[in-house]
């Protein structure tokens, strides 16, 4: 018999103990050690920053969500965020992953722009591109802020606002790159409409 | 601010960070694997695990070790996901499917983390922390331990012995990638990267929609997923996903934390072999092709010529809207490059050429700077691969840090650089001949071929990322994805250790006037040529067929 014939179950024994020692310490003490660290001393963050109003959670400032009407429908009354693959679920990650020059991803635009056009009454060439077009991960919660100032006009009317006042939320909640050069400038869809309706209400 | 002048402040923001790292962290590598001491913890360890840490292997032996150790990994993950319904934590999830699980489980091992699963719905949290990420540094650990064994290779003359497996093992592990972690990872959660147990929690929203918000040790999995050039998402989305990547800020961090390790290896390898202009070398051409690869990407998807993209107003199809064109353009090439595969944004979405430019830097074979460990003796296999080309222009014997590079050195080195792009090339031509791949795709015309391709490119050079429209959960390709990449791993890494082993059994070949040197920037041009024309003559019928058909097109 060969050596590394005869070795062979010494060996693996070796690797199996090997990876079982480092799987205590990779796989069950370490996540364990972070966690304890991050619960002590970011628990807001650890578990999702969560946002709440009315005394109860309504959303994830990081998560992208809904604001349709009872009947499934973009609501006129909220700002809406972008196009979503899986309608804003979680269970359900990732984008439609059509190339940049399929046709069925061009007809999708071209009826998306129209939608937005007429949605905020505005022309076409006004809608910007994160307006017509799916994130990556399909929770996106952000629009850009192009985005955002189209929808003021619209958002104001239908909540008996001045849009002075709307476009001054929509202001205090547009984020430049982060540190000035890092990723893109955003708006937050969750934080904007809770501004909102806290104004609404008066 | 323009975008341009952001997206070129973020690229240096990042380059310095990396430059400032580079030197401390590659010393302290070198010390790493080099100390002849045990900390307290690594002595339990080797008990626990019946090794004795000082004993030299020589390749053979050394061989065994990473194939036994990854055996058990594949066992241990396929057991486990199969099990998982029996396992604590697992969310409700079924059992993850035998071929799907044969998939898993090779993919994480081989450093690949392709990603047949859609994380959110279908592995419990046990799996991940306890399984999936587990592998995320073990299988780290075990390419910088193969890449320090090779380097030793070069430092030894008359020897059998390249070093203890199981020591490189344990402190890459223990020293390298644990402490990095844990202090990366609460950095993480600093910036809204969650970190828990629980199974998350259902909201009502304002409008009245129900929404769940899910729960899980992400932070602590998301840092070595990057560190470690894994890859592997804890979501579907990956890194695009919020609770990944929250913010402009964690972005360039897990950009960094991706690069780190394997930019700061040469300067280990200088190190080691007693001249740092030789890992200059090294690291300047990997930093040469990166950057490349980062304007022509950033460039492409800013013009964004596609034809929904031009439509649209901007290639933002499959992008996020807090990291934009630039960040997202960054994130992909660094990804495809250093073999991690994590993505932010989805790279079937993007222009037809940056596609190209994404599949091109994984079938450059991974160097550039490449995955923790295969990066560096990837690129040292094509360094030697250099020299001998330059050695066959002026009709010498070729020599390489004081070793020749004679008959059984450039055969074993020339299997190495075959290896890859035969499983890329006969797994994309065996399943586009087979109605299977076809069946796979998302995309129409040239585009759905890229898919095919990139799916092959990516599995074989352990990258991890896809065009994620291939529907590849299916028996073929979680089967013949599964062998791509434990060949490409494992194959590359036979034959450096036994160039390993060849090397340090050499005597010193002593420097004259003719040895050509290895740490002048002509090398480093040498060596960048070297790694493009070889992967471009080989893959360029390949990438007209998909990626320059569809770009010459838009």
């Amino acid at each position: 018999m060969s050596p590394s014939v005869r070795h062979a179950p010494r060996v693996l024994w070796a690797g199996l103990r090997a990876l079982l020692v480092l799987t205590l310490v990779t796989g069950v003490l370490y996540p364990l050690a972070v966690t304890g660290v991050a619960q002590a001393f970011f628990p807001g963050r650890a578990d999702g920053s969560v946002v709440r109003a009315d005394g109860r959670a309504v959303g994830s400032e990081l998560i992208g969500q809904t604001w349709n009407g009872p009947d499934g429908e973009p609501d006129p009354h909220w700002f809406q965020p972008r196009p979503s693959n899986s309608g804003y679920d979680t269970g359900a990650t990732g984008s439609g992953q059509l190339a940049a020059g399929d046709p069925t991803l061009v007809e999708t635009v071209r009826q998306a722009r129209e939608d937005v056009a007429a949605f905020n009454g505005v022309p076409v060439e006004d809608v910007p591109a994160d307006a017509v077009t799916g994130s990556a991960s399909a929770i996106d919660p952000h629009i850009s802020p192009a985005y955002a100032d189209l929808q003021v006009a619209r958002v104001a009317a239908r909540n008996g606002l001045p849009p002075a006042a709307v476009q001054d939320l929509v202001d205090a909640r547009t984020e430049g790159r982060d540190l000035g050069i890092l990723g893109g400038e955003r708006v937050n869809v969750l934080l904007l409409n809770l501004d909102l309706r806290a104004l609404a209400a008066g | 601010m323009s975008p341009v002048l952001a997206d070129v402040l973020q690229v240096t923001a990042l380059v310095v960070a990396l430059v400032l790292a580079h030197r401390p962290l590659g010393d302290y590598m070198a010390a790493v694997y080099t100390s002849p001491r045990h900390l307290r913890a690594e002595r339990w360890i080797y008990r626990a695990i019946g090794a004795d840490p000082d004993a030299e292997m020589r390749w053979t032996a050394y061989l065994r070790g990473v194939l036994a150790f990854s055996f058990a990994g594949v066992l241990l993950l396929y057991a486990m996901t199969r099990l998982q319904d029996l396992l604590p934590l697992s969310l409700g999830f079924a059992p993850i499917p035998p071929d799907q699980a044969f998939n898993t489980a090779v993919s994480f091992v081989t450093n690949t983390n392709w990603q047949s699963y859609s994380g959110e719905a279908a592995m419990g949290h046990l799996v991940q922390a306890g399984g999936l990420a587990v592998q995320n540094f073990v299988s780290a650990a075990v390419g910088m331990a193969v890449a320090v064994a090779f380097v030793r290779g070069f430092v030894r003359f008359r020897t059998g012995g390249i070093g203890n497996f199981w020591a490189d093992l344990v402190r890459g592990t223990v020293r390298i990638l644990l402490p990095l972690s844990l202090v990366f990872a609460v950095v993480l959660v600093a910036l809204g990267v969650i970190q828990n147990f629980s199974d998350g929690q259902t909201v009502q929203t304002v409008t009245g929609a129900t929404q769940h918000l899910p729960g899980g040790p992400v932070a602590s999995q998301e840092v070595i997923k990057e560190l470690g050039t894994n890859g592997g998402g804890f979501y579907n989305a990956n890194s695009a996903h919020p609770f990944e990547n929250p913010d402009g800020i964690s972005n360039l961090l897990e950009i960094f934390l991706l690069m780190l390790i394997p930019s700061a290896l040469p300067r280990t390898f200088g190190r080691m072999v007693g001249s740092l202009r030789q890992g200059h070398a090294i690291v300047g051409a990997m930093a040469v092709i990166w950057l490349a690869g980062v304007v022509a990407v950033t460039v492409v998807e800013h013009q964004a010529p596609g034809a929904a993209s031009q439509l649209a107003g901007g290639g933002m199809e499959g992008k996020e809207q807090r990291f934009g064109v630039g960040a997202s353009s960054l994130f992909a090439v660094s990804t495809t490059m250093t073999s991690t595969g994590a993505v932010n944004a989805f790279h079937d979405s993007f222009q037809g050429l940056s596609g190209g430019v994404l599949i091109f830097g994984m079938v450059l074979g991974e160097v550039a700077p490449g995955g923790v460990g295969s990066g560096l003796y990837g690129m040292l296999i094509m360094a030697v691969i250099a020299v001998f080309l330059a050695g066959l222009m002026v009709g010498r014997t070729p020599e390489y840090l004081g070793k020749k590079i004679g008959t059984r050195e450039i055969k074993l080195a020339a299997s190495a650089i075959l290896v890859t792009p035969a499983l890329v090339l006969i797994g994309t031509g065996l399943a586009m001949a087979l109605p299977d791949g076809e069946r796979a795709m998302t995309n129409i015309g040239p585009h759905g071929f890229s898919e095919v391709l990139y799916a092959y490119a990516s599995a074989a050079n352990n990258n991890g990322s896809a065009f994620a429209g291939l529907g590849a959960n299916t028996e073929f390709f979680n089967t013949s994805l599964g062998i791509a990449m434990l060949l490409g791993r494992f194959l590359p890494m036979v034959l450096v250790l036994a160039l390993a082993g060849s090397l340090a059994e050499q005597r010193r070949v002593p420097e004259t006037a003719g040895t050509l040197h290895t740490h002048k920037p002509l090398f480093t041009g040498l060596l960048v040529a070297s790694t493009v024309v070889v992967a471009g003559l080989t893959f360029f019928p390949a990438l007209s067929l998909g990626p320059l058909a569809e770009g010459l097109a838009a």
